[in-house]
């Protein structure tokens, strides 16, 4: 059979989940480790990241509500999907999705951006005019009280809102990784590791991402560089990255030292069919790379337009590592057989239902929202008092 | 307030157009509703199939039989039930070789010689876990098992998300493109509630299918289960498999 090493059961040829369930784990990843990096100026008091802490909420939400869509242009039946809301199967892990999702939406992230903007946006109702005045009354929500006492209220909110956002944040993506964590009859998924090497991939990514977004969005507004939030904000990037690698470390060396029944069709796959994306994409040019630059700007004395540099090609090397990372899971864990015995291909379309092209749309869409939110709701023009 | 003989009347319609609607939406979310004959009771039976690997021909009388009667597609090859061949060299016994071209479909030519390490044909199917993967992850509940252990699938209810395609340990499940919703075997539900048995044991010119009711005392199935070495597909799952193999080898997975 085309495409096929060795034996696959028949139904196994050709394979279920698509490059848009790759994005899936990859965006959520992104809107929980973006609303950790958040997290970090708001509950933990790391004052330094404060320049990015309007971006990373943004951020989040950008991605976050797109994130459903690759799973909706996935299913058999998109028009069923609200099924799993109403009826949903206890039992499943997937059937949380809608739950978590809503929860994660409604009660963390939103609840929190306003908190954060309720002051400006009255101001911008009060400025505009026409359409632009009725936009920002009505997301006002009709509290227009700006009133200093007023004002502490929403701080102290935010504040409980981003501490039950934290749990939210490691529940929404480790979620996602028990998803596959959970599936016994894979063994190249079923590790109770999953839901923990998700989510600090997850902070990762969503540290790396803000801090690009960080660098790109100052150099496009021609404004200067907080240089100690990029190198704050760097060095927790180091930090997370040291912590997701040594985890995800510490369960390829038990699978190689377990080498259970799976290990020969598992260790065959990693070294021919995943090797590009696997052992060059994702270990060594998004790992092992990035990890040795953030090490450099840590220890050596470099200038501050190195530095910049250094960390922007930390954080694209970083991103593609995680990227190829959430690839070679989802796609890693249909190319072998559950006989163990052989190996299939994925064969990605192009402008197909699930091929590239609406890959690549779904992966830019936030970026097109984040744009919309940053013109509505300006991120730079943060009011210079912190939180307390 | 008075209540006047047509505001009665109005409340009253109200409520039981209401009630219809609610009842028939009720019926709408209930999956798992399944269309069996009114004389047949689902608590009454526990449905097992019984394989004899030593009996298996590889002739594909069963696949074909399945494909025809289930209406299963034909393109991409997906298969309800297939026969793989296993050769083990005696050399190398923890390294079968497998294949089953078109799942068997069209039986098997001659490839391994006599006398040179051994070989078998070992028909596949849903096992109809008691304790089932892919009804556990199923979103919504559209796969199900039955009170007699037969697992199906309400096509009215499948989203088409695949996980329990993912979840099967044995390669059983697909997604029909016609339908955009997970098929597997249903045992013929449509025969066995109507007192005969599924088609590929009807078809196996060797008797190497047997359908068997564990819930009827006076089924042969327990005889056989009691008289042979019995082994279900990869026990380890701890799956509750009710697919049963007599003589099935150990390399087998």
């Amino acid at each position: 059979m085309p495409g096929v090493d060795g034996f696959m059961y028949p139904n196994e040829v050709e394979l279920q989940w698509s490059v848009l369930i790759v994005l899936y784990p990859f965006i959520t990843g992104l809107v929980a480790g973006a609303f950790i990096l958040a997290s970090l100026e708001r509950v933990f008091n790391v004052q330094e990241v404060r320049p990015t802490y309007r971006l990373a909420l943004l951020t989040a939400l950008a991605f976050l509500l797109v994130a459903p869509l690759p799973l909706q242009m996935h299913l058999g039946h998109p028009e069923r999907s609200f099924e799993m809301m109403f009826t949903p199967h206890t039992t499943s892990a997937m059937a949380m999705f809608g739950f978590v999702y809503l929860w994660y939406l409604m009660v963390v992230l939103l609840v929190e951006i306003w908190l954060e903007y309720r002051r400006e946006l009255v101001l911008f109702a009060r400025a505009s005019a026409g359409p632009q005045r009725l936009f920002y009354r009505l997301v006002t929500l009709g509290s227009d009280n700006i009133s200093p006492e007023s004002l502490r209220i929403d701080d102290r909110l935010g504040r409980i809102v981003t501490i039950v956002g934290i749990p939210s944040a490691f529940l929404l993506h480790g979620y996602v990784g028990f998803i596959f964590g959970s599936i016994k009859a894979n063994p190249w998924w079923s590790t109770p590791m999953m839901p923990i090497v998700f989510l600090f991939s997850a902070i990762v990514s969503g540290i790396a991402l803000v801090l690009l977004l960080y660098v790109v969005t100052s150099r496009i507004r021609r404004a200067s560089l907080d240089m100690l939030c990029v190198d704050t904000v760097a060095k927790y990037l180091f930090y997370a990255f040291l912590v997701d690698f040594a985890l995800e470390m510490i369960d390829l060396i038990h699978r190689i030292y377990e080498a259970d029944e799976s290990f020969r069709a598992l260790d065959f796959m990693v070294k021919t069919r995943l090797f590009t994306s696997q052992i060059v994409l994702q270990i060594v040019v998004g790992t092992l790379v990035p990890l040795a630059v953030l090490a450099v700007t840590q220890i050596a004395r470099l200038n501050d337009r190195t530095r910049v540099r250094l960390y922007v090609t930390a954080a694209v090397l970083t991103l593609i590592g995680i990227l190829a990372m959430r690839w070679n899971v989802v796609i890693g864990g249909q190319l072998f057989s559950k006989s163990f015995l052989g190996y299939t291909t994925y064969k990605m379309g192009f402008a197909t239902r699930e091929g590239l092209l609406p890959a690549m749309v779904v992966l830019l869409l936030p970026l097109g929202i984040l744009t919309v939110l940053v013109k509505l709701l300006p991120p730079w023009t943060a009011p210079e008092h912190s939180h307390t | 307030m008075e209540t006047t003989r047509r505001d009665f009347l109005m409340v009253g319609t109200k409520l039981l157009v209401m009630t219809a609607a609610t009842a028939s939406a009720l019926e709408h979310v209930l999956a798992g509703s399944i269309d069996a004959t009114a004389s047949y009771s689902a608590a009454d039976h526990w449905w097992v199939m019984l394989i004899d690997v030593e009996k298996c021909i590889g002739g594909g009388h069963c696949v074909r039989a399945c494909k025809t009667e289930n209406n299963v597609v034909d393109e991409p090859m997906y298969f309800r039930t297939w026969v793989e061949r296993y050769h083990i060299n005696m050399s190398d016994p923890d390294h079968p070789i497998v294949d089953s071209p078109d799942g068997g479909i069209n039986g098997f030519s001659e490839k391994y010689a006599e006398g040179n390490g051994k070989t078998f044909f070992v028909p596949k199917l849903c096992n109809h876990c008691a304790d089932s993967p892919c009804t556990q992850v199923c979103p919504v509940g559209a796969t199900f098992r039955t009170n007699d252990g037969v697992v199906l699938v309400d096509k009215e209810y499948c989203v088409g998300c695949r996980y329990c395609v993912q979840a099967c340990p044995y390669g059983c499940r697909y997604l029909d493109p016609r339908t955009h919703t997970a098929d597997k075997c249903t045992l013929c539900y449509h025969r066995l509630t109507k007192g005969m048995v599924p088609a590929c044991v009807e078809v196996c010119p060797t008797g190497a299918r047997q359908i068997g009711d564990l819930k009827n005392p006076n089924d042969p199935a327990h005889e056989y289960l009691r008289t042979h070495k019995i082994q279900v597909l990869k026990p380890q799952m701890a799956t509750g498999a009710k697919v049963y193999y007599n003589g099935l080898d150990g390399a087998v997975r």
